[in-house]
């Protein structure tokens, strides 16, 4: 029981990576200008290095041989546990740093307390991705805020991007069975306890932006649990397309 | 012109290195922006431990022409050219 929560946990934690990882890579060649699109490629690199890891420490939680790689081009939709947040799509730059900042507002307060966890693999991979996270909410508040307070039109693209995420956001802090037993053997903490340090966090960059947070409760949800969105498919036909064509292709 | 996104100048201490050194140039709003730019364009690969940044503009530069006046070397007075003394090897890097 509390192997399979741990290997859910790092399915999640991993897929979360990857998926978003991925998204962020569709930028690479089209950023706006030549720093953020070398900076925008950096942060899909780190996510897919911490997806390697995540995927890497589950499969060796599972025991069946499954490697990261394995885990990573070999699943089908049904099989990925991502939130449903980080399979939108990139949409325009604004959107796509939202739903950023939005993840690392998350991200950052969960991976510090799985810093804390009771199995030692987790932590020692969650402090190392809290270093790369801490530096993408920096990333991704400051050009939020320079593009929610910039020009009118700049807000009201920001203020829709938000508007559109915020559904998405719910998510995050909903725990189901597994959550419980992660938190009952001080694993991984309650989903519902890291909402505080998230609020505060984006209620400072809608503050200081000059953003207004909707104030609807509805959340979409399923990933977590392998019930994803269309686009889900989409992005695996385009990520996994190698390895099913070509078996075992390595360079 | 007017609205292109000003140029910086980039220095960055290496791991060991004494002084900043310039490694290039970048796009960025402000300094701020400059900076994270700087560690994303710049110093993946444990490059730096200090960055510096200095708007583009701001830098007074020789002009190409000046080059005789300003650094003809005068090789014949060769007095000027400290090369007749051993630096002991206790001084370390000069």
């Amino acid at each position: 029981m509390r192997d399979e929560a741990l290997f859910q946990l790092l399915l999640r934690l991993g897929d979360n990576a990857l998926i978003l990882g991925h998204r962020v890579s569709e930028w690479c060649g089209h950023g706006p200008y030549l720093e953020e699109d070398i900076a925008l490629a950096n942060t899909a690199l780190d996510l897919v290095g911490q997806a390697q890891l995540w995927l890497g420490l589950a499969g060796e939680v599972e025991g069946k041989g499954r490697s990261a790689d394995n885990l990573a081009y070999l699943r089908d939709a049904s099989g990925f546990r991502n939130l449903l947040l980080v399979e939108r799509p990139n949409g325009h730059f604004g959107q796509t740093l939202m739903r950023q900042f939005l993840f690392d507002a998350w991200s950052l307060p969960m991976l510090t307390a799985l810093g804390a966890s009771t199995d030692t693999r987790v932590g020692d991979i969650a402090r190392k991705a809290a270093v790369e996270t801490s530096y993408h909410l920096e990333r991704s508040t400051d050009l939020c805020l320079r593009l929610a307070d910039g020009t009118q039109k700049s807000h009201d693209m920001m203020q829709e991007a938000l508007d559109d995420l915020w559904p998405y956001t719910g998510e995050m802090f909903l725990g189901d069975g597994v959550d419980t037993v992660l938190a009952d053997d001080g694993l991984a903490p309650d989903p519902t306890d890291l909402r505080g340090a998230w609020q505060k966090t984006v209620q400072q960059l809608a503050d200081v932006g000059t953003l207004t947070l909707p104030d609807g409760q509805f959340a979409h949800k399923g990933g977590k649990t392998g019930r994803h969105s269309e686009h889900l498919g989409y992005i695996l036909s385009d990520m996994q397309f190698l390895q099913r064509a070509y078996p075992g292709a390595t360079w | 012109m007017k609205n292109e996104i000003p140029l910086w100048e980039v220095f960055i201490r290496g791991q060991h290195g004494l002084n900043h050194r310039h490694v290039g140039s970048l796009h960025a709003a402000d300094a701020q922006q400059a900076i994270l730019n700087a560690r994303d364009v710049y110093t993946r690969r444990n490059e730096g431990v200090s960055i510096w940044v200095v708007p583009s503009n701001a830098i007074s530069a020789s002009a190409p022409s000046d080059k005789g006046p300003l650094f003809e070397p005068s090789n014949d007075k060769i007095y000027r050219h400290p090369t007749f003394y051993d630096i002991p090897d206790d001084v370390g890097t000069m």
